[in-house]
């Protein structure tokens, strides 16, 4: 047998092989660096590592190859923008995590334990956090852009191991944020069982692994359609546990809750671009002419999860619960661009992504400061009276709040009208129906945490807001301008997607 | 720049012109307020003067692309309609202004954000009535809630935050539906040669009959909900409770108004043959609002409530002229938005005074002020009398219009309606002989009259209750055209009127 050297097109591949070049040089710093200088040099090589890459991205805009790595990885428009939201993302998101204040100090070391405690007051922090980071981002830039299953499985394994770990980080509750990390641990697990499982049918039916391969089976017929259709049925179900949609989105509340909140920002956002590109590129080029063995499942899915993520998070007590049950109603949002299958929905789809994800980290930004001398506060009722303390910080807030509701001026009401007016023009009108219904229920629970913050008066007991860093306030106030600018003045944005949303197959 | 642009944006400088003011200097924040609001009132009188009555085109127009990728412009532009309605705005802004000169006292913030609100307000609810594009309207139908929220929110009384969110809540619901038919009406519009929200282009599209139907609900259940028609009122007594009486003002006196204008430029133009379809039982949800609104409007022991479902009757016969398809009907329902606009701000603005004098809005603690202070009871009685439509005063007219308008196609629910007008003298009659007539009630002999600001704020409300009872020529002859070319775009015809004798 005969072994040929791969061919790797080194340009455009250059974005993730410098996030995970990055990530190895923060594994060699974690070791061998004094730990006087370890935080400033981590977080400068993880930032430096996501310029970088952001500005190779944007070089290669304009390629399209289904070749840069032996037919395994597809750069194409989606993909570049795909990149690059979850690059943004990442940036912002890592100004939250150089705060160490939410990290646990050794987190080898037993909650409670006199380890522990020698390492806190030892000021030994270590900072694995930031390789991690850039580990799960690489990951993530390799979901969206693999073109065949056994890639596709490598990225999400990639992404998700690191975002395991990073859930079991918190400094404080310490158990409730391992427990988190266990849960996601071995939900994910099951959820990457149940991949391999359609993957491997999916092979069965069409013999081979790659997107086009599949496509091309489809298109032919005469395979095993139950083949097929269990094939797609067990991919979906592992894509819809990523993205947190119901019924596959148990985990979200709890580990929204558990892990450190500049995780948290970082994985609601970062993973959810991540793997809805990835869906969206299975379903619009693998799976698009078998559009009738999943467009109906799927349209029920994506009522369900609106609707239950916006009705449950109406009982919710704690402001990251909440925020977590409203992420799996956005999921439901999402879906339906994913549904619409066609090029409106794919533009939809990639803007609401966008706006989404720098929304959400804006808010998470914001739950940071809300603190106490046991750490953060996260329960609701002693949030009351906030824009009486720090009027700033609460209308940063209302205003990231009043774009997840999709009110008109922020990125939110437009990211809604155009993945409804997608689903719509695909005919999807009931998804379109249950949107508007569970988004008039949704308003309803960001409205009662603006009541809370304005027309509550506080309670004194110890909640106090942080002055934030410079680095929480470059995020808080880049997420507001972003929220506000996607929604006054999309135009640009929704151009330089729509030149770009092709798929190339 | 387009003048009706600038008119817009004259308050939004205002606003900045507050923010860089020390929130200490209560004073310079207020006349910072009063200033724009003048101006804007002013070139509103000029934009009117220069207003071509004969031409039934949109006037003053301007358009340019907001979001190409969904043909979304920025395209505004005036008709007789719009211009009134503007004009009710603008003119209503600086008496409440003057009018509520203390009112942010007593909120949860400074003056100075009560006073952004309220510029920020006038900025959409100039733009709401002037956008020609469907997209602008609905962003600004439902961006402007925002600043009526904390409005109430933040400076009203008693129960103010379960107000403003049940306000909230009810408005984003229709706006909802609304954004579900206007998503439909811009797909359509793409499989019709192209995506748009021009409105002219809309109307033009082509869809069966059930589609129609459907849509017209989204749009006519978001109006109905602001306007507010019964069932769908519930919201408004307790908003309107809550709210300071300035906040009431703009809010019944203009913000409710986009709803019965949506009826006419929306539901109408867009879906002329649903709107003939559900004609039938929109006229009998009228009717039941004048008449429910009446018969609990004196059923009130709360000043506030009291004019709030006075209004709800109002609205009645504003619904009920809109759908009764006669130029006359429709002329004096666009008349009935102005005239009653004043007319009822007349009454929350001398009520907000008896109230903030008395310290309490519960009518029997009032009796005997016309002893005490006989300025501001004369003005509460002639406010009064407004809103019962004497003849002689503004709403007479109007409401005249309405019913002579109604009659000719709907006998039998212009004959109801009338009775509305017998409930009207005693919901207006009994309050106004509790709290102005009879012995001083004890509490009440320290009240001080209307001081001299007082005087000038509530003076050209007078002014224009009484010279349009008289003389509405002025406002006919700009309502009238766009009236006509409405209900002749509609196919109707006026019906001949019947003669008693023939």
């Amino acid at each position: 047998m005969e072994f040929s050297a791969p061919v790797l097109n080194y340009t455009l591949l250059s974005p993730m092989l410098i996030v995970l070049g990055g990530a190895i040089i923060g594994v060699l710093v974690e070791a061998f660096m004094s730990k006087a200088l370890r935080p400033i040099t981590q977080l400068s090589v993880t930032l430096g590592s996501l310029v970088l890459a952001l500005v190779q991205v944007w070089k290669i805009r304009n390629e399209q190859s289904t070749t840069a790595a032996m037919g395994s990885v597809v750069i194409d428009g989606p993909a570049v923008f795909m990149q690059a939201s979850i690059l943004i993302i990442s940036l912002i998101s890592v100004l939250l995590i150089a705060d160490t204040e939410h990290f646990t100090a050794l987190a080898a070391s037993l909650p409670g334990s006199e380890e522990e405690r020698y390492a806190v007051q030892s000021g030994n922090q270590v900072t694995e956090v930031y390789p991690l980071t850039l580990f799960a981002v690489a990951g993530m830039m390799l979901f969206p852009v693999s073109s065949d299953l056994i890639t596709l499985f490598v990225a999400l394994e990639v992404l998700s191991l690191p975002l395991y770990l990073m859930a079991g980080l918190s400094r404080h509750r310490r158990l409730a944020s391992q427990e988190s990390a266990l849960k996601y641990f071995l939900l994910g697990a099951f959820s990457s069982a149940f991949f391999l499982f359609g993957a491997a049918f999916l092979y069965g039916y069409s013999s081979s692994i790659t997107f086009t391969g599949i496509r091309n089976a489809v298109v032919g017929g005469g395979g095993n359609d139950v083949f097929l259709l269990i094939g797609i049925a067990f991919l979906s179900v592992g894509l819809l546990f990523k993205v947190g949609a119901v019924p596959f989105h148990a985990w979200s509340p709890d580990v929204y809750q558990g892990a450190p909140t500049p995780v948290t920002a970082f994985m609601a956002a970062a993973t959810k671009v991540a793997a809805f590109g990835a869906m969206l590129r299975i379903y619009y080029t693998a799976f698009a002419n078998a559009q009738w063995s999943w467009t109906p499942a799927l349209t029920i899915i994506a009522i369900i999860t609106m609707v239950f993520g916006s009705l449950v998070a109406i009982a919710q007590r704690d402001v990251k619960r909440m925020l977590a049950y409203s992420s799996i109603a956005h999921a439901g949002f999402l879906l339906t661009g994913v549904i619409a299958l066609n090029k409106a929905g794919l533009e939809a789809t990639l803007f609401y992504l966008f706006a989404y994800g720098i929304t959400t980290v804006g808010a998470f930004a914001i739950v940071t400061l809300v603190r106490d001398s046991a750490g953060e506060v996260t329960d609701l009722n002693r949030w009351k009276g906030l824009g009486k303390r720090s009027p700033w910080v609460a209308t940063a807030f209302a205003g990231f709040l009043l774009s997840f509701a999709g009110i008109p001026l922020t990125s939110g009401f437009i990211g809604k009208f155009s993945i409804f007016s997608a689903a719509y023009e695909s005919g999807a009108t009931s998804v379109v129906i249950a949107g508007v219904l569970s988004s008039a229920i949704a308003a309803f629970f960001y409205i009662r945490v603006i009541v809370l913050m304005f027309f509550t008066d506080p309670v004194e007991d110890g909640t106090s807001v942080e002055i934030p860093s410079s680095l929480t306030s470059i995020t808080v106030i880049f997420s507001m301008v972003v929220t506000i600018a996607l929604g006054v003045f999309p135009a640009p944005v929704l151009t330089f997607i729509s030149n770009l949303a092709t798929f190339i197959r | 720049m387009n003048s009706l642009t600038l008119l817009g944006i004259l308050p939004l400088i205002g606003a900045l012109l507050i923010a860089v003011i020390p929130a200490e200097q209560v004073l310079r924040v207020k006349q910072a307020a009063l200033g724009p609001t003048i101006l804007v009132a002013i070139s509103a009188i000029m934009m009117w003067l220069n207003f071509d009555e004969s031409n039934t085109a949109f006037q003053f127009v301007q358009s340019a692309e907001w979001i190409p990728s969904f043909g979304i412009n920025y395209a505004v532009g005036v008709d007789g309609l719009s211009l009134v309605l503007i004009l009710l705005a603008v003119l209503l802004t600086p008496i409440v202004v003057l009018a509520g000169w203390n009112e942010s006292e007593g909120g949860r913030w400074s003056a100075k954000v009560f006073y952004i609100l309220i510029l920020v307000l006038e900025t959409m609810m100039i733009g709401v009535f002037a956008a020609t594009d469907v997209f602008l309207f609905y962003v600004i139908f439902e961006a402007m809630l925002i600043p009526v929220y904390f409005l109430i929110g933040g400076y009203g009384t008693g129960e103010r935050s379960a107000a403003a969110v049940k306000f909230l809540i009810y408005s984003l619901f229709g706006g909802l539906l609304m954004l579900a038919s206007i998503i439909a009406l811009y797909v359509m519009s793409g499989a019709q040669g192209g995506h748009t929200f021009d409105l002219q282009a809309l109307s033009q599209l082509e869809m069966s009959s059930t589609t129609q139907n459907f849509l017209f609900l989204g749009f006519f259940i978001a109006f109905a909900i602001k306007a507010p028609l019964w069932p769908l009122h519930t919201w408004l007594p307790d908003a309107a409770s809550s709210a300071t009486p300035g906040t009431s003002v703009l809010l019944l006196g203009v913000l409710d108004k986009v709803g019965t204008f949506g009826m006419i430029r929306y539901c109408l133009t867009l879906f002329p043959e649903a709107s003939k379809t559900f004609t039938p039982l929109i006229m009998v949800l009228a009717v039941i609002s004048i008449v429910y609104g009446a018969i609990l409007a004196i059923g009130q022991r709360d000043l506030k409530r009291l004019i709030a479902f006075t209004s709800i009757s109002h609205f009645g016969f504003i619904t009920m002229g809109i759908f009764a398809m006669t130029s006359q009907g429709h002329s004096g329902a666009t008349l009935y938005m102005f005239n009653h606009g004043f007319s009822t701000a007349a009454l929350f603005i001398v009520g907000g005074w008896m109230i903030a004098r008395r310290g309490s809005s519960t009518i029997a603690d009032f009796g005997g002020l016309q002893r005490v202070t006989p300025v501001m009871a004369w003005s509460f009685f002639l406010a009064g009398m407004s809103s019962l439509a004497l003849p002689g005063l503004s709403s007479f007219v109007s409401e005249f219009l309405v019913l002579v308008g109604t009659f000719t196609r709907y006998p039998v629910h212009a004959v109801i309606a009338t009775f509305g007008i017998v409930l009207a003298a005693l919901y207006i009659l009994i309050p106004v002989q509790k709290a102005l007539h009879g012995p001083t009630t004890p509490g009440n002999e320290g009240l001080s009259d209307l001081n001299l600001r007082e005087k000038v704020a509530i003076a050209p409300v007078m002014a224009i209750i009484i010279a349009l009872g008289f003389y509405p020529s002025p406002l006919l002859n700009v309502i009238n055209p766009a009236s006509a070319h409405v209900i002749a775009q509609m196919g109707f015809t006026d019906p001949a009127p019947m003669n008693g004798d023939k």
